[in-house]
Protein backbone atom coordinates (compact mmCIF):
# COMPACT_ATOMS: atom_id res chain seq x y z
CA UNK A 1 0.00 0.00 0.00
CA UNK A 2 2.88 2.66 0.86
CA UNK A 3 6.56 2.17 -0.14
CA UNK A 4 9.06 4.41 0.82
CA UNK A 5 12.14 3.89 -0.96
CA UNK A 6 15.74 5.12 0.35
CA UNK A 7 14.53 8.71 1.00
CA UNK A 8 16.76 11.60 1.92
CA UNK A 9 15.17 14.43 3.52
CA UNK A 10 16.72 17.68 4.52
CA UNK A 11 15.80 20.75 6.47
CA UNK A 12 18.74 23.47 4.94
CA UNK A 13 22.04 21.77 5.65
CA UNK A 14 20.32 19.46 8.29
CA UNK A 15 20.61 15.92 6.74
CA UNK A 16 17.51 14.48 9.00
CA UNK A 17 16.89 11.10 7.03
CA UNK A 18 19.62 9.54 5.51
CA UNK A 19 18.11 7.01 3.20
CA UNK A 20 15.06 5.50 4.97
CA UNK A 21 13.05 2.51 3.20
CA UNK A 22 10.20 0.71 4.57
CA UNK A 23 6.53 -0.78 3.22
CA UNK A 24 3.20 -0.85 4.67
CA UNK A 25 0.71 -3.63 3.42
CA UNK A 26 -3.23 -3.29 3.56
CA UNK A 27 -4.36 -3.87 6.60
CA UNK A 28 -1.19 -3.73 8.67
CA UNK A 29 -0.74 -1.66 11.85
CA UNK A 30 3.12 -0.83 11.24
CA UNK A 31 4.80 1.14 14.10
CA UNK A 32 7.71 3.39 13.42
CA UNK A 33 9.34 3.99 17.02
CA UNK A 34 12.88 6.00 18.32
CA UNK A 35 13.93 8.40 20.40
CA UNK A 36 13.05 11.98 19.94
CA UNK A 37 14.84 13.52 17.19
CA UNK A 38 15.05 10.32 15.45
CA UNK A 39 13.09 11.48 12.60
CA UNK A 40 9.97 10.05 12.89
CA UNK A 41 7.93 13.24 12.67
CA UNK A 42 9.82 14.21 9.48
CA UNK A 43 9.24 10.55 7.93
CA UNK A 44 5.76 11.29 7.80
CA UNK A 45 5.70 15.07 6.78
CA UNK A 46 7.37 13.44 3.94
CA UNK A 47 5.04 10.78 2.90
CA UNK A 48 1.97 13.40 3.27
CA UNK A 49 3.88 16.23 1.16
CA UNK A 50 4.83 18.50 3.65
CA UNK A 51 7.80 18.18 3.44
CA UNK A 52 9.85 17.05 0.10
CA UNK A 53 12.82 14.10 -0.45
CA UNK A 54 15.67 15.26 -1.83
CA UNK A 55 15.82 12.07 -3.29
CA UNK A 56 14.71 8.62 -3.07
CA UNK A 57 10.65 7.53 -3.83
CA UNK A 58 7.62 7.33 -2.01
CA UNK A 59 4.38 4.90 -3.83
CA UNK A 60 0.91 5.00 -2.20
CA UNK A 61 -1.76 2.73 -3.78
CA UNK A 62 0.97 1.82 -6.31
CA UNK A 63 1.63 5.35 -7.24
CA UNK A 64 4.05 7.91 -7.39
CA UNK A 65 3.69 10.60 -4.71
CA UNK A 66 6.87 12.02 -3.63
CA UNK A 67 5.95 15.19 -5.70
CA UNK A 68 2.15 15.73 -5.51
CA UNK A 69 1.28 18.15 -3.09
CA UNK A 70 -0.31 17.28 0.52
CA UNK A 71 -3.81 18.51 0.34
CA UNK A 72 -4.26 16.32 -3.52
CA UNK A 73 -3.29 13.52 -1.53
CA UNK A 74 -6.04 13.42 1.23
CA UNK A 75 -8.76 12.19 -1.64
CA UNK A 76 -6.63 9.52 -2.34
CA UNK A 77 -6.85 7.97 1.02
CA UNK A 78 -4.05 9.31 3.11
CA UNK A 79 -4.75 10.90 6.41
CA UNK A 80 -2.23 12.04 8.78
CA UNK A 81 -2.60 12.93 12.44
CA UNK A 82 0.28 15.69 13.30
CA UNK A 83 2.53 15.74 16.23
CA UNK A 84 0.61 17.71 18.79
CA UNK A 85 -2.78 17.26 17.28
CA UNK A 86 -3.04 20.74 15.48
CA UNK A 87 -6.65 20.97 15.54
CA UNK A 88 -8.25 24.41 14.56
CA UNK A 89 -7.96 25.78 18.51
CA UNK A 90 -10.11 28.89 17.19
CA UNK A 91 -12.87 26.52 15.67
CA UNK A 92 -15.90 25.07 16.99
CA UNK A 93 -15.63 20.91 17.61
CA UNK A 94 -18.20 20.45 15.11
CA UNK A 95 -16.15 22.66 12.50
CA UNK A 96 -12.99 21.26 12.55
CA UNK A 97 -14.97 17.55 12.18
CA UNK A 98 -16.50 19.41 9.07
CA UNK A 99 -12.48 20.10 7.96
CA UNK A 100 -11.86 16.48 8.23
CA UNK A 101 -14.44 15.95 5.54
CA UNK A 102 -13.45 19.02 3.52
CA UNK A 103 -13.05 16.85 0.24
CA UNK A 104 -15.38 14.65 0.02
CA UNK A 105 -18.52 15.78 -1.95
CA UNK A 106 -20.80 13.02 -0.37
CA UNK A 107 -22.98 13.65 2.86
CA UNK A 108 -20.92 13.45 5.83
CA UNK A 109 -23.58 13.66 8.19
CA UNK A 110 -23.52 10.17 9.26
CA UNK A 111 -19.79 9.55 9.66
CA UNK A 112 -20.08 12.83 12.22
CA UNK A 113 -22.58 11.07 14.11
CA UNK A 114 -20.41 7.82 13.77
CA UNK A 115 -17.63 10.21 15.82
CA UNK A 116 -19.96 11.25 18.39
CA UNK A 117 -20.93 7.96 19.04
CA UNK A 118 -18.14 7.17 19.46
CA UNK A 119 -16.93 10.15 21.36
CA UNK A 120 -19.45 11.32 23.20
CA UNK A 121 -17.14 14.01 24.91
CA UNK A 122 -17.40 15.69 21.75
CA UNK A 123 -20.98 15.58 20.81
CA UNK A 124 -21.27 17.22 24.50
CA UNK A 125 -18.62 19.73 23.35
CA UNK A 126 -19.79 20.22 19.74
CA UNK A 127 -20.55 23.74 19.59
CA UNK A 128 -17.55 24.90 21.97
CA UNK A 129 -14.60 26.62 20.33
CA UNK A 130 -11.62 23.14 20.38
CA UNK A 131 -9.12 25.67 22.45
CA UNK A 132 -11.25 24.78 25.51
CA UNK A 133 -11.14 21.10 24.99
CA UNK A 134 -8.36 19.09 27.19
CA UNK A 135 -5.48 17.29 26.01
CA UNK A 136 -7.20 13.95 26.03
CA UNK A 137 -10.24 15.38 24.71
CA UNK A 138 -8.14 17.16 21.84
CA UNK A 139 -6.65 14.06 20.62
CA UNK A 140 -9.96 12.28 20.10
CA UNK A 141 -11.05 15.02 18.00
CA UNK A 142 -7.95 15.25 15.78
CA UNK A 143 -8.19 11.13 15.51
CA UNK A 144 -11.55 11.41 14.55
CA UNK A 145 -11.54 14.03 12.02
CA UNK A 146 -8.83 12.44 10.06
CA UNK A 147 -10.80 9.97 10.15
CA UNK A 148 -13.77 12.11 8.26
CA UNK A 149 -12.20 11.63 4.87
CA UNK A 150 -12.30 8.08 5.44
CA UNK A 151 -8.85 7.46 4.84
CA UNK A 152 -7.44 4.02 3.26
CA UNK A 153 -4.13 4.62 5.45
CA UNK A 154 -4.14 6.47 8.66
CA UNK A 155 -0.84 7.86 9.93
CA UNK A 156 -0.78 9.00 13.72
CA UNK A 157 1.90 10.83 14.75
CA UNK A 158 2.59 10.36 18.76
CA UNK A 159 -1.00 9.99 19.46
CA UNK A 160 -0.17 9.23 23.02
CA UNK A 161 1.79 12.51 23.80
CA UNK A 162 1.30 13.92 26.93
CA UNK A 163 -2.00 12.18 28.14
CA UNK A 164 -2.07 10.27 31.31
CA UNK A 165 -2.33 6.82 31.37
CA UNK A 166 -6.18 5.90 31.63
CA UNK A 167 -6.44 8.23 28.19
CA UNK A 168 -3.38 6.91 26.44
CA UNK A 169 -4.99 3.02 26.91
CA UNK A 170 -8.67 4.58 25.25
CA UNK A 171 -6.21 6.00 22.26
CA UNK A 172 -4.49 2.90 21.53
CA UNK A 173 -8.16 1.17 21.77
CA UNK A 174 -8.87 3.64 19.38
CA UNK A 175 -5.98 2.95 17.20
CA UNK A 176 -7.31 -1.02 17.82
CA UNK A 177 -11.20 0.11 16.52
CA UNK A 178 -10.21 2.33 13.35
CA UNK A 179 -7.69 -1.07 12.56
CA UNK A 180 -10.96 -3.38 12.88
CA UNK A 181 -12.86 -1.14 10.54
CA UNK A 182 -10.35 -1.92 8.09
CA UNK A 183 -8.27 1.12 8.14
CA UNK A 184 -3.95 0.54 7.50
CA UNK A 185 -2.35 2.36 10.00
CA UNK A 186 1.21 3.93 10.52
CA UNK A 187 1.80 4.68 13.96
CA UNK A 188 4.55 6.67 15.46
CA UNK A 189 5.60 6.37 18.61
CA UNK A 190 8.20 7.53 21.80
CA UNK A 191 6.01 4.99 24.33
CA UNK A 192 7.70 1.84 22.15
CA UNK A 193 5.71 -0.93 24.46
CA UNK A 194 2.62 0.32 24.05
CA UNK A 195 3.07 0.68 19.97
CA UNK A 196 4.79 -3.06 20.07
CA UNK A 197 2.10 -4.29 21.98
CA UNK A 198 -0.51 -3.17 19.32
CA UNK A 199 1.68 -3.98 16.21
CA UNK A 200 2.08 -6.24 13.43
CA UNK A 201 5.37 -4.91 12.26
CA UNK A 202 7.74 -2.39 13.60
CA UNK A 203 10.81 -0.25 12.50
CA UNK A 204 13.36 1.04 14.94
CA UNK A 205 14.42 4.73 13.80
CA UNK A 206 18.14 5.93 14.68
CA UNK A 207 19.48 9.35 13.80
CA UNK A 208 17.52 9.57 10.62
CA UNK A 209 18.92 5.53 9.81
CA UNK A 210 16.14 2.43 10.30
CA UNK A 211 18.13 0.08 12.65
CA UNK A 212 15.72 -2.69 13.27
CA UNK A 213 12.83 -4.24 11.94
CA UNK A 214 10.49 -7.10 12.59
CA UNK A 215 7.11 -8.27 14.00
CA UNK A 216 5.97 -6.37 17.02
CA UNK A 217 7.12 -9.56 18.78
CA UNK A 218 9.96 -9.99 17.45
CA UNK A 219 11.47 -5.97 18.56
CA UNK A 220 9.78 -6.27 21.73
CA UNK A 221 11.56 -9.53 22.93
CA UNK A 222 14.93 -8.09 21.44
CA UNK A 223 17.54 -7.07 23.42
CA UNK A 224 18.36 -4.25 22.18
CA UNK A 225 15.23 -2.69 21.47
CA UNK A 226 14.44 -3.50 25.30
CA UNK A 227 17.37 -1.78 26.29
CA UNK A 228 16.80 1.68 24.31
CA UNK A 229 13.21 1.85 24.85
CA UNK A 230 11.59 -0.54 27.09
CA UNK A 231 13.92 0.62 29.99
CA UNK A 232 15.68 -2.90 30.35
CA UNK B 1 -27.45 68.95 17.92
CA UNK B 2 -28.17 68.37 14.04
CA UNK B 3 -24.86 69.52 13.57
CA UNK B 4 -23.74 66.34 15.46
CA UNK B 5 -25.70 63.79 13.93
CA UNK B 6 -24.93 64.96 10.40
CA UNK B 7 -20.85 65.09 11.44
CA UNK B 8 -21.62 61.89 12.94
CA UNK B 9 -23.76 59.89 9.80
CA UNK B 10 -20.79 61.47 7.60
CA UNK B 11 -18.45 60.01 10.08
CA UNK B 12 -20.13 56.33 10.32
CA UNK B 13 -20.08 56.66 5.85
CA UNK B 14 -16.39 57.95 5.83
CA UNK B 15 -15.84 54.58 8.44
CA UNK B 16 -17.60 52.07 6.56
CA UNK B 17 -15.53 52.81 3.46
CA UNK B 18 -12.07 52.24 5.51
CA UNK B 19 -13.98 49.01 6.95
CA UNK B 20 -14.09 47.73 3.37
CA UNK B 21 -10.53 48.60 3.01
CA UNK B 22 -9.62 47.05 6.45
CA UNK B 23 -11.13 43.71 5.95
CA UNK B 24 -9.03 43.02 2.98
CA UNK B 25 -5.83 44.05 4.64
CA UNK B 26 -6.82 41.99 7.23
CA UNK B 27 -8.17 39.04 5.43
CA UNK B 28 -5.15 38.79 3.61
CA UNK B 29 -3.09 39.31 7.09
CA UNK B 30 -4.91 36.28 8.59
CA UNK B 31 -4.53 33.55 5.89
CA UNK B 32 -1.61 34.69 3.57
CA UNK B 33 0.06 36.37 6.71
CA UNK B 34 1.49 39.03 5.22
CA UNK B 35 0.79 42.85 5.10
CA UNK B 36 -0.50 44.04 1.55
CA UNK B 37 0.67 48.05 1.19
CA UNK B 38 -0.21 47.62 -2.11
CA UNK B 39 -3.80 47.34 -1.11
CA UNK B 40 -4.51 50.75 -1.05
CA UNK B 41 -3.31 51.56 -4.42
CA UNK B 42 -5.60 49.08 -6.05
CA UNK B 43 -8.84 51.23 -4.66
CA UNK B 44 -6.93 54.09 -6.69
CA UNK B 45 -6.59 51.39 -9.74
CA UNK B 46 -10.71 50.73 -9.27
CA UNK B 47 -11.34 54.13 -9.11
CA UNK B 48 -9.53 55.23 -12.67
CA UNK B 49 -11.39 52.04 -14.39
CA UNK B 50 -14.63 53.51 -13.21
CA UNK B 51 -13.16 57.34 -14.60
CA UNK B 52 -12.14 55.46 -17.88
CA UNK B 53 -15.25 53.17 -18.14
CA UNK B 54 -17.76 55.98 -17.63
CA UNK B 55 -15.83 59.16 -18.67
CA UNK B 56 -14.05 58.16 -21.62
CA UNK B 57 -15.57 54.92 -22.58
CA UNK B 58 -19.32 56.27 -22.19
CA UNK B 59 -20.26 52.94 -20.47
CA UNK B 60 -23.29 52.84 -18.42
CA UNK B 61 -22.76 52.90 -14.57
CA UNK B 62 -23.12 49.35 -13.44
CA UNK B 63 -21.21 48.13 -16.45
CA UNK B 64 -18.60 50.48 -15.41
CA UNK B 65 -18.38 48.87 -11.94
CA UNK B 66 -18.63 45.30 -12.83
CA UNK B 67 -15.52 46.18 -14.96
CA UNK B 68 -13.72 47.99 -12.20
CA UNK B 69 -14.81 45.28 -9.83
CA UNK B 70 -12.92 42.64 -12.57
CA UNK B 71 -10.17 44.50 -12.73
CA UNK B 72 -9.20 45.31 -9.57
CA UNK B 73 -9.72 41.23 -8.92
CA UNK B 74 -7.55 40.27 -12.15
CA UNK B 75 -4.69 42.65 -10.33
CA UNK B 76 -4.97 41.60 -6.99
CA UNK B 77 -5.00 37.79 -8.14
CA UNK B 78 -1.97 38.60 -10.44
CA UNK B 79 -0.30 40.84 -7.51
CA UNK B 80 -0.25 37.71 -5.45
CA UNK B 81 0.88 34.86 -8.17
CA UNK B 82 3.65 37.00 -9.61
CA UNK B 83 5.04 38.91 -6.97
CA UNK B 84 4.42 37.51 -3.82
CA UNK B 85 3.71 33.67 -4.13
CA UNK B 86 7.17 33.18 -4.72
CA UNK B 87 8.24 34.74 -1.42
CA UNK B 88 5.67 31.96 0.55
CA UNK B 89 8.93 30.93 2.47
CA UNK B 90 10.86 34.23 2.35
CA UNK B 91 11.42 36.39 5.68
CA UNK B 92 8.58 38.67 6.43
CA UNK B 93 10.61 41.76 5.54
CA UNK B 94 10.90 41.08 2.08
CA UNK B 95 7.47 40.46 1.30
CA UNK B 96 6.81 43.81 3.48
CA UNK B 97 9.42 45.05 0.77
CA UNK B 98 8.10 43.41 -2.06
CA UNK B 99 4.93 44.67 -1.02
CA UNK B 100 6.20 48.55 -0.84
CA UNK B 101 7.88 47.64 -4.47
CA UNK B 102 4.16 47.07 -5.64
CA UNK B 103 2.54 50.06 -4.49
CA UNK B 104 5.11 52.25 -5.65
CA UNK B 105 4.68 50.58 -9.38
CA UNK B 106 1.05 50.47 -9.23
CA UNK B 107 0.97 54.36 -8.66
CA UNK B 108 4.24 55.01 -11.07
CA UNK B 109 1.97 53.24 -13.62
CA UNK B 110 -0.93 54.82 -12.80
CA UNK B 111 1.27 58.45 -13.35
CA UNK B 112 2.43 57.28 -16.47
CA UNK B 113 -1.18 56.54 -17.98
CA UNK B 114 -3.35 59.17 -16.56
CA UNK B 115 -0.62 62.10 -15.21
CA UNK B 116 -0.61 63.92 -12.12
CA UNK B 117 -3.48 65.86 -12.55
CA UNK B 118 -6.59 64.97 -10.38
CA UNK B 119 -9.34 63.40 -12.05
CA UNK B 120 -12.99 63.99 -11.70
CA UNK B 121 -15.16 61.17 -10.64
CA UNK B 122 -18.00 60.94 -12.43
CA UNK B 123 -21.03 61.01 -10.27
CA UNK B 124 -22.67 57.78 -10.84
CA UNK B 125 -24.68 57.72 -7.93
CA UNK B 126 -27.55 59.58 -8.14
CA UNK B 127 -29.84 59.86 -5.11
CA UNK B 128 -31.47 62.65 -3.49
CA UNK B 129 -30.52 63.88 0.13
CA UNK B 130 -32.69 62.55 2.38
CA UNK B 131 -34.80 64.77 5.28
CA UNK B 132 -35.36 63.83 8.45
CA UNK B 133 -37.20 66.81 10.05
CA UNK B 134 -34.05 69.27 10.56
CA UNK B 135 -31.31 66.69 9.42
CA UNK B 136 -30.42 66.51 6.02
CA UNK B 137 -28.84 62.86 4.90
CA UNK B 138 -26.74 63.31 1.64
CA UNK B 139 -28.06 60.06 -0.70
CA UNK B 140 -24.14 59.27 -2.01
CA UNK B 141 -23.96 58.45 2.40
CA UNK B 142 -26.99 56.77 2.73
CA UNK B 143 -26.45 54.47 -0.81
CA UNK B 144 -22.57 54.24 0.95
CA UNK B 145 -23.50 52.96 4.59
CA UNK B 146 -26.42 50.85 3.32
CA UNK B 147 -24.52 48.75 0.46
CA UNK B 148 -21.18 48.76 2.48
CA UNK B 149 -23.63 47.09 5.82
CA UNK B 150 -24.45 44.64 3.27
CA UNK B 151 -21.11 43.49 2.03
CA UNK B 152 -19.88 43.10 5.47
CA UNK B 153 -22.90 41.01 6.73
CA UNK B 154 -22.41 39.38 3.84
CA UNK B 155 -18.76 38.63 4.41
CA UNK B 156 -19.36 37.66 7.93
CA UNK B 157 -21.95 34.97 6.96
CA UNK B 158 -19.64 33.49 3.95
CA UNK B 159 -16.75 33.54 6.33
CA UNK B 160 -18.28 31.39 9.33
CA UNK B 161 -21.10 29.39 7.32
CA UNK B 162 -19.47 28.79 3.75
CA UNK B 163 -17.43 25.65 2.89
CA UNK B 164 -14.70 28.30 1.51
CA UNK B 165 -14.61 30.75 4.82
CA UNK B 166 -14.36 27.94 6.93
CA UNK B 167 -11.24 26.88 4.85
CA UNK B 168 -10.39 30.38 4.97
CA UNK B 169 -10.02 30.33 8.48
CA UNK B 170 -8.54 26.91 9.02
CA UNK B 171 -5.19 28.09 6.74
CA UNK B 172 -5.11 31.09 8.36
CA UNK B 173 -5.05 29.17 11.91
CA UNK B 174 -3.09 26.23 10.79
CA UNK B 175 -1.49 25.97 6.99
CA UNK B 176 0.05 22.68 7.40
CA UNK B 177 -3.06 21.27 9.48
CA UNK B 178 -5.44 22.88 6.70
CA UNK B 179 -3.65 21.09 3.65
CA UNK B 180 -3.81 17.78 5.59
CA UNK B 181 -7.25 18.55 5.48
CA UNK B 182 -7.58 18.34 1.51
CA UNK B 183 -7.37 22.28 1.44
CA UNK B 184 -5.33 23.76 -1.42
CA UNK B 185 -3.41 26.29 0.50
CA UNK B 186 -2.34 28.25 -2.69
CA UNK B 187 -6.31 28.48 -3.91
CA UNK B 188 -7.45 29.62 -0.71
CA UNK B 189 -5.03 32.60 -0.79
CA UNK B 190 -5.81 33.46 -4.29
CA UNK B 191 -9.63 33.48 -2.91
CA UNK B 192 -8.65 35.76 -0.25
CA UNK B 193 -6.81 38.20 -2.53
CA UNK B 194 -9.37 37.99 -5.30
CA UNK B 195 -12.09 39.13 -2.24
CA UNK B 196 -9.88 42.00 -0.78
CA UNK B 197 -9.72 43.11 -4.14
CA UNK B 198 -13.08 43.04 -4.88
CA UNK B 199 -14.16 44.74 -1.29
CA UNK B 200 -10.89 47.42 -2.43
CA UNK B 201 -12.96 48.28 -5.97
CA UNK B 202 -16.51 48.95 -4.11
CA UNK B 203 -14.00 51.05 -1.47
CA UNK B 204 -12.56 52.61 -4.66
CA UNK B 205 -15.86 53.88 -6.12
CA UNK B 206 -17.53 54.87 -3.00
CA UNK B 207 -14.09 56.68 -1.99
CA UNK B 208 -13.96 58.59 -5.61
CA UNK B 209 -17.99 59.60 -4.89
CA UNK B 210 -17.30 61.17 -1.75
CA UNK B 211 -14.39 63.45 -3.04
CA UNK B 212 -15.03 63.67 -6.47
CA UNK B 213 -11.09 63.22 -7.41
CA UNK B 214 -9.25 60.81 -8.18
CA UNK B 215 -5.25 60.60 -8.88
CA UNK B 216 -2.27 57.79 -8.90
CA UNK B 217 -1.58 58.75 -5.07
CA UNK B 218 -5.19 58.50 -4.21
CA UNK B 219 -4.75 55.12 -2.91
CA UNK B 220 -2.20 55.78 0.08
CA UNK B 221 -3.89 57.70 2.39
CA UNK B 222 -7.18 55.58 2.85
CA UNK B 223 -4.83 52.81 2.43
CA UNK B 224 -2.47 53.81 5.59
CA UNK B 225 -6.03 54.94 7.57
CA UNK B 226 -7.60 51.56 6.76
CA UNK B 227 -4.39 49.49 7.89
CA UNK B 228 -4.43 51.48 10.87
CA UNK B 229 -8.05 50.66 11.14
CA UNK B 230 -7.00 46.52 10.76
CA UNK B 231 -4.50 47.01 13.69
CA UNK B 232 -6.81 49.41 15.97
CA UNK B 233 -9.76 46.83 15.91
CA UNK B 234 -7.26 43.54 15.86
CA UNK B 235 -5.08 42.49 12.39
CA UNK B 236 -6.50 39.11 11.73
CA UNK B 237 -9.73 39.81 12.82
CA UNK B 238 -12.83 40.59 10.30
CA UNK B 239 -15.06 42.13 12.97
CA UNK B 240 -12.33 44.03 14.14
CA UNK B 241 -11.43 45.16 10.79
CA UNK B 242 -15.19 46.55 10.22
CA UNK B 243 -15.48 48.08 13.61
CA UNK B 244 -12.16 49.81 13.82
CA UNK B 245 -12.87 51.09 9.85
CA UNK B 246 -16.13 52.76 11.27
CA UNK B 247 -14.71 54.19 14.62
CA UNK B 248 -11.63 55.25 12.45
CA UNK B 249 -14.04 57.06 10.48
CA UNK B 250 -16.18 58.57 13.32
CA UNK B 251 -13.42 59.97 15.28
CA UNK B 252 -11.64 61.42 12.25
CA UNK B 253 -15.08 63.03 11.68
CA UNK B 254 -15.56 64.51 14.68
CA UNK B 255 -11.89 65.67 15.44
CA UNK B 256 -12.32 67.78 11.77
CA UNK B 257 -15.77 69.26 12.77
CA UNK B 258 -14.74 70.27 16.44
CA UNK B 259 -11.38 70.20 16.97
CA UNK B 260 -9.38 71.06 14.07
CA UNK B 261 -9.20 70.03 10.21
CA UNK B 262 -5.49 69.83 10.33
CA UNK B 263 -4.60 68.10 13.14
CA UNK B 264 -7.45 65.44 12.76
CA UNK B 265 -5.33 62.93 11.33
CA UNK B 266 -3.20 62.94 14.33
CA UNK B 267 -5.83 62.57 16.28
CA UNK B 268 -7.17 59.40 14.42
CA UNK B 269 -2.80 57.86 15.20
CA UNK B 270 -3.17 59.26 18.85
CA UNK B 271 -6.21 57.36 19.47
CA UNK B 272 -4.75 54.03 17.41
CA UNK B 273 -1.57 54.75 20.30
CA UNK B 274 -3.73 54.63 23.32
CA UNK B 275 -5.58 51.50 22.53
CA UNK B 276 -2.57 49.93 21.31
CA UNK B 277 -1.49 50.84 24.95
CA UNK B 278 -4.12 49.55 26.75
CA UNK B 279 -4.67 46.95 24.64
CA UNK B 280 -2.01 45.80 21.94
CA UNK B 281 -4.19 43.09 20.49
CA UNK B 282 -6.35 45.98 19.55
CA UNK B 283 -10.24 45.84 20.43
CA UNK B 284 -11.30 42.76 18.78
CA UNK B 285 -7.56 41.10 18.26
CA UNK B 286 -7.63 37.66 19.39
CA UNK B 287 -5.30 36.41 22.35
CA UNK B 288 -3.99 32.72 21.71
CA UNK B 289 -5.39 30.40 23.91
CA UNK B 290 -3.46 27.34 23.37
CA UNK B 291 -3.85 24.23 25.20
CA UNK B 292 -1.27 21.59 25.58
N1 LIG C 1 11.73 22.52 11.08
C1 LIG C 1 12.95 21.98 11.32
N2 LIG C 1 14.07 22.68 11.00
C2 LIG C 1 15.28 22.15 11.22
N3 LIG C 1 15.51 20.95 11.76
C3 LIG C 1 14.44 20.21 12.10
C4 LIG C 1 13.11 20.69 11.90
N4 LIG C 1 12.24 19.75 12.33
C5 LIG C 1 13.00 18.73 12.76
N5 LIG C 1 14.32 19.00 12.64
C6 LIG C 1 15.44 18.11 12.99
O1 LIG C 1 15.29 16.89 12.30
C7 LIG C 1 15.56 15.80 13.14
C8 LIG C 1 14.36 14.87 13.18
O2 LIG C 1 13.28 15.53 13.82
P1 LIG C 1 11.84 14.87 13.98
O3 LIG C 1 11.45 14.28 12.69
O4 LIG C 1 10.93 15.90 14.54
O5 LIG C 1 12.12 13.74 15.05
P2 LIG C 1 11.10 12.88 15.91
O6 LIG C 1 9.74 13.08 15.38
O7 LIG C 1 11.58 11.48 15.77
O8 LIG C 1 11.25 13.37 17.33
C9 LIG C 1 15.94 16.37 14.50
O9 LIG C 1 17.34 16.40 14.58
C10 LIG C 1 15.37 17.75 14.47
O10 LIG C 1 16.15 18.61 15.24
MG1 LIG D 1 8.15 13.83 16.34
Amino acid sequence: MLKVDDIHVYYGQIHAIKGVSFEVHEGEIVALIGANGAGKSTILKTVSGLLRPKSGSISFLGENIHHTEAYKLVNRGLAHVPEGRRIFLQMTVRENLDMGAFTRKDDSEKDIDDVFRRFPRLKEREKQIAGTLSGGEQQMLAMGRAMMSKPKLLMLDEPSMGLAPILVEQIFDIVREFHAMGTTILLVEQNAGKALAVADRAYVLEQGRITLSGTGEELASSDAVKKAYLGG
Amino acid sequence: MMDFLSTLISGLSLGSIYALIALGYTMVYGIAKMLNFAHGDVIMVGAFAVITSVSMLGLSPVLSILISIVCCVVLGVSIERIAYKPLRKSPPLAVLITAIGVSYFLQSLALLIFGSTQHSFPKIINMPAIELGELTIRGNMLITLVITTAIMAGMSIFINKSKTGKAMRAVSEDRDAAELMGISVNRTITITFAIGSALAAVAGLFYGTTYGFIGPYTGSMPGIKAFVAAVFGGIGSMPGAMLGGILLGVIENLSKRYISTELSDAIVFAVLIIVLMVKPTGLLGKKINEKV
